[in-house]
């Protein structure tokens, strides 16, 4: 195997929703894991097929201060020590489904067939071995992406987003949103849209 | 006679597609792997490279290769997948003879009979019906070397004309417009000039579905602020981010593209100097679309002339620029000419021979350019020879160690093999690697041809739904079965290592044409002891060709990670970048602008017909389906033809997301769940082809080609589309999610 050799511990995880096409190599790959074969447990989200061909892939965003293990009473959710926030510890695991429930970014998922809750780890396997995570390493469009702070310097553009504001929480997370400017992200209605959401095939409408 | 030998739910009980779903010895099995093996996945054209684990003879999963430059470590989900297609259940280990009183049609019978029926009915038909009465089918998922030996098996071996390739359905019209105006057909530069250039314009290919890999190419671009124009019927999903999005109307591509090489004539963005030092024909190429106005071209396509001008505008004052283009305007009877106004739009901006400008086809399967450089294609020899040169076949025949008089000359192209299948005059059909069935337009039409030949023998891994109709079927190989070399879509040719053995007694496809060509009396000509004897028997073939590989060793492939043609010599560093200081092929080094007059399509809608189908892929899927169709994941992903269409057509129609439409066309008719979308023009549907039989989208085609290359006309057919009876619950992704492949 090649040692890529990223440090987990500060390498750079990026995900640029903008890029994603929607292919669910990324979907595909998680399931070839070694840590969890079979299993995929990334989300790709179609926002509104009826409208539009954009969707989002999101891996868990491993918060400095896990939301998910703090509301856990199982103390099932462990963060190692590069800061990944792992699956349930099957032991203490009661498939309460608070973490489900109390994470602002949606991942936990409790996972019928296994009777815990699964997340992704951010191919544990790997990453501790200094590899890309399996997402990463396959995705055609970049939209996940994984490195060094120098080559994401080096081969891309944006400016990456950890820090997050969900109503009074404030949340860090290890996984980094790609942004077009730096900067609070603001979301402003009614600004131009881009050609294929105006009229792409001239209705005139 | 070749109908099926008992029906096709019989057929389907023994053969498949069944689903494998689960790498040998389950997910769980702690399997120790005996070795991983760098090699390229097997569909599509980019050739990504990816390492293959084995045990104990199987294939049992996938690593990231890194290390290949091309895509360092990228795949799309079949590639992720590809590795379920061996260990498969469906796999065919026996040769098989037609025996309508076997279970599932077919009995096994040993090598020595299925070969030596073969070559008897071979020579029984040619005999009784002339030499060009026996026809071969091949396809370009071949190695450069198996391309290469059925170029050579059917012109000496078998000794008939009629011998072409699935090619025909994919690039021969880029192919062909290369060649006339640039004196060679490869794509003008490596994808790594992509990011180094201002402006993209993507022309008729679904990049991020069909070519998935090159999407970061152009998102590259992006970040280096290049600038991207998109024209497709859909906004499919790399069109999202475009600058400028062209919606254009099925087979009106050429409007677009003439009105912006008048403007670009008209505000003088021409590159004067690159026009008078490097081309031919500048004066009439403009004169043949001095009409093409920008109101014009907006009646006649659909897309607001300002759109029309605002590309125009980018690509013409822009210092570099890459146009990429595929089948979305190469599947036309006007295909050649859609490729050679994209040429005359770079040559005329001088966007050609250096970094960052260029004007290329994505190239679409997975040995589809050095498939045709070499082999099966019906007017070629190899090295992009020219089977009607007298120079060309002279060399040729003294490679090959024949008369000039004994090399047949040019022969039929597929569509039109199978057409003479049809009428009853040819009676013979050996194929191997193609599954017209599911492939050729018009599909009712194909079924009644197969059914009508005397002899079919076919060569493949899976019983495909053209392989049913056979007589014989030999089992051949998987690519990780076999090694050798492919040519990628950016001309780099690249080396295929074998990571296991043909399992049972299925066998190398290259050693079951050798034998047959033994048995056929030509044993003295396939003489080979390794894959690689076939290959530097190749490079001389090739040598002096445009294709010329003479240069390139398996080592050398090896050892550089792929080395582009043409390298003439040993120790020639290969060719990245084509046409650099302006020097092209043609005798003279100057391109040729070639006049594109407009001119419709070979059907358009009307009152009977009133709609646009325009049919392509998904991006799980991979051509006929014969591989994707058997594997689960990717399956599940798309699991059957859905039709687009937009929800002002669908609310025409009373139709909502979900329900069943009838399609018909004047060759047939299909029912499919409506996926209504806004992606797509209102006068038009898409359906995706991968599939066979009641579900597919070629019985509605038709067999319409373009007269120079031989494509047939995929993108535009006129279609009625009427409210079915039921509806199917679309499965929404988000159901998918966590599903896994337990």
């Amino acid at each position: 195997m090649i040692q890529s050799g990223y440090d987990p511990a500060t390498a750079v995880f990026a995900i640029d929703q903008s890029r994603c096409i929607g292919c669910r190599a990324c979907v595909a790959a998680c399931a070839e894991c070694d840590t969890h074969r079979g299993v995929s447990l990334i989300q790709l989200d179609t926002i509104d097929r009826a409208i539009s061909t954009q969707t989002v892939p999101l891996v868990c965003m491993h918060c400095e201060d896990p939301t998910c293990a703090e509301v856990c009473p199982a103390d099932a959710i462990k963060q190692n020590e590069s800061g990944v926030v792992q699956s349930s510890l099957k032991p203490r695991c009661i498939g309460c489904s608070n973490c489900v429930y109390a994470c602002p970014f949606g991942i936990p998922k409790y996972v019928a067939s296994f009777d815990q809750m699964m997340k992704c780890d951010m191919c544990y396997d790997r990453t501790s071995e200094g590899l890309k995570p399996m997402c990463a390493s396959v995705c055609p469009s970049e939209a996940l992406w994984y490195g060094s702070d120098e080559e994401f310097s080096a081969k891309r553009t944006g400016t990456l987003v950890r820090n997050w504001q969900f109503g009074r929480q404030t949340v860090r997370t290890k996984v980094a949103a790609v942004v077009s400017e730096p900067g609070p992200v603001m979301i402003t209605i009614g600004e131009k849209p881009t050609q294929w959401q105006d009229d792409p095939f001239g209705l005139g409408r | 006679m070749a109908m099926t030998p008992v029906t096709e739910e019989q057929l389907i009980a023994t053969y498949g597609p069944n689903l494998n779903r689960t790498p040998p010895g389950g997910w769980d099995a702690g399997i120790e792997i005996d070795k991983v093996v760098d090699t390229h996945c097997c569909f599509c054209g980019q050739q990504c490279g990816i390492k293959l684990k084995v045990s104990g003879n199987k294939v049992v999963g996938f690593e990231p290769r890194y290390d290949f430059p091309f895509n360092e470590g990228k795949l799309c989900p079949k590639g992720v997948k590809r590795y379920l297609q061996g260990s498969h259940p469906d796999r065919l280990t026996e040769p098989l003879a037609r025996d309508e009183s076997a279970v599932g049609g077919f009995r096994k019978i040993n090598w020595e009979t299925a070969l030596d029926r073969t070559a008897s009915e071979i020579k029984r038909i040619q005999a009784e019906h002339g030499a060009d009465s026996f026809a071969v089918l091949s396809g370009v998922s071949l190695t450069n070397e198996k391309s290469y030996l059925m170029g050579k098996f059917a012109r000496v071996a078998v000794g008939t004309a009629n011998l072409d390739y699935n090619g025909r359905l994919c690039m021969v019209s880029a192919g062909a417009a290369g060649k006339k105006a640039l004196g060679v057909d490869r794509a003008a530069n490596p994808w790594s000039d992509i990011p180094l250039t201002d402006v993209v314009f993507v022309a008729g290919a679904n990049i991020a579905e069909c070519a998935p890999i090159t999407t970061s190419y152009i998102w590259r671009a992006r970040d280096n602020g290049a600038k991207l124009i998109y024209m497709d019927p859909r906004v499919t999903p790399a069109a999202r981010t475009a600058d400028v999005f062209l919606g254009v109307r099925p087979g009106t591509d050429l409007a677009v593209l003439s009105a912006m090489f008048n403007l670009i004539i008209e505000r003088d963005w021409l590159d004067h100097d690159f026009i008078d030092n490097h081309t031919n024909g500048f004066e009439e190429a403009a004169a043949a679309v001095s009409g093409a106005t920008l109101d014009w071209a907006a009646r006649v396509s659909g897309v607001p002339a300002s759109r029309i001008e605002e590309a125009a505008e980018i690509w013409g004052t822009s210092a570099t620029g890459m146009l990429l283009h595929a089948r979305g305007i190469e599947h036309h009877t006007k295909g050649v000419d859609n490729v050679l106004a994209c040429i005359n739009l770079g040559l005329a901006t001088g966007k050609y021979g250096k970094p960052g400008s260029g004007v290329s086809t994505i190239t679409g399967q997975g040995n589809g350019q050095g498939g045709r450089e070499h082999g099966h294609k019906c007017d070629q020899l190899p090295g992009n020879r020219n089977i009607e040169n007298p120079d060309d076949r002279a060399f040729i025949a003294d490679v090959w160690g024949i008369e000039e008089s004994q090399l047949p000359g040019k022969g039929l192209t597929a569509q039109e093999i199978m057409n003479e299948i049809h009428a009853g005059r040819i009676k013979g059909l050996l194929s191997i690697c193609f599954n017209p069935l599911v492939s050729l337009p018009d599909a009712n039409f194909t079924r009644e041809a197969l059914g009508k030949l005397d002899y079919y023998v076919n060569i493949d891994f899976f019983l495909s739904e053209t392989a049913q109709h056979a007589d014989v079927v030999l089992p051949g190989s998987l690519h990780e079965e076999d090694e050798g070399t492919v040519t990628t879509l950016e001309g780099r040719v690249v080396k295929i290592n074998a990571a296991v053995s043909p399992p049972g007694n299925a066998r190398r496809d290259w050693e079951i044409i050798c034998d047959i060509a033994d048995r056929l009396g030509a044993k003295q000509y396939f003489d080979y002891e390794t894959t690689e004897d076939i290959f530097n028997e190749l490079r001389r073939a090739s040598r002096g060709g445009t294709a010329d590989y003479y240069g390139i060793t398996w080592d050398r492939v090896v050892k550089e990670q792929g080395v582009f043609w043409p390298a003439p010599e040993i120790g020639h560093p290969g060719t990245p970048r084509l046409y650099e200081g302006g020097k092209f092929f043609h005798p003279d080094g100057r391109a040729k602008f070639i006049p594109t007059p407009w001119r419709e399509s070979a059907e358009v809608p009307d009152s009977d017909y009133p709609l646009y189908l325009t049919t392509g892929r998904v991006v799980s899927q991979y051509l006929s389906g014969t591989q994707t169709r058997r594997i689960g994941a990717l399956v599940d992903q798309y699991p059957e033809p859905l039709c687009e269409m937009h929800p002002l057509l669908a609310t025409n129609l009373g139709v909502t997301d979900g329900d069943i439409v009838r399609i018909t066309s004047r060759r047939g008719t299909m029912v499919a769940p409506a996926k209504v979308v806004e992606t797509i023009r209102p006068d038009t549907v898409f359906i995706p082809y991968h599939w066979p039989s009641d579900k597919s989208a070629n019985l509605l085609t038709q067999r319409a080609i373009d007269p120079i290359s031989g494509i047939p006309e995929y993108k535009v057919s006129a279609v009625k589309v009427a409210k079915g009876t039921g509806r199917r619950d679309l499965l929404d992704d988000r159901d998918l999610t966590l599903q896994g492949d337990q």
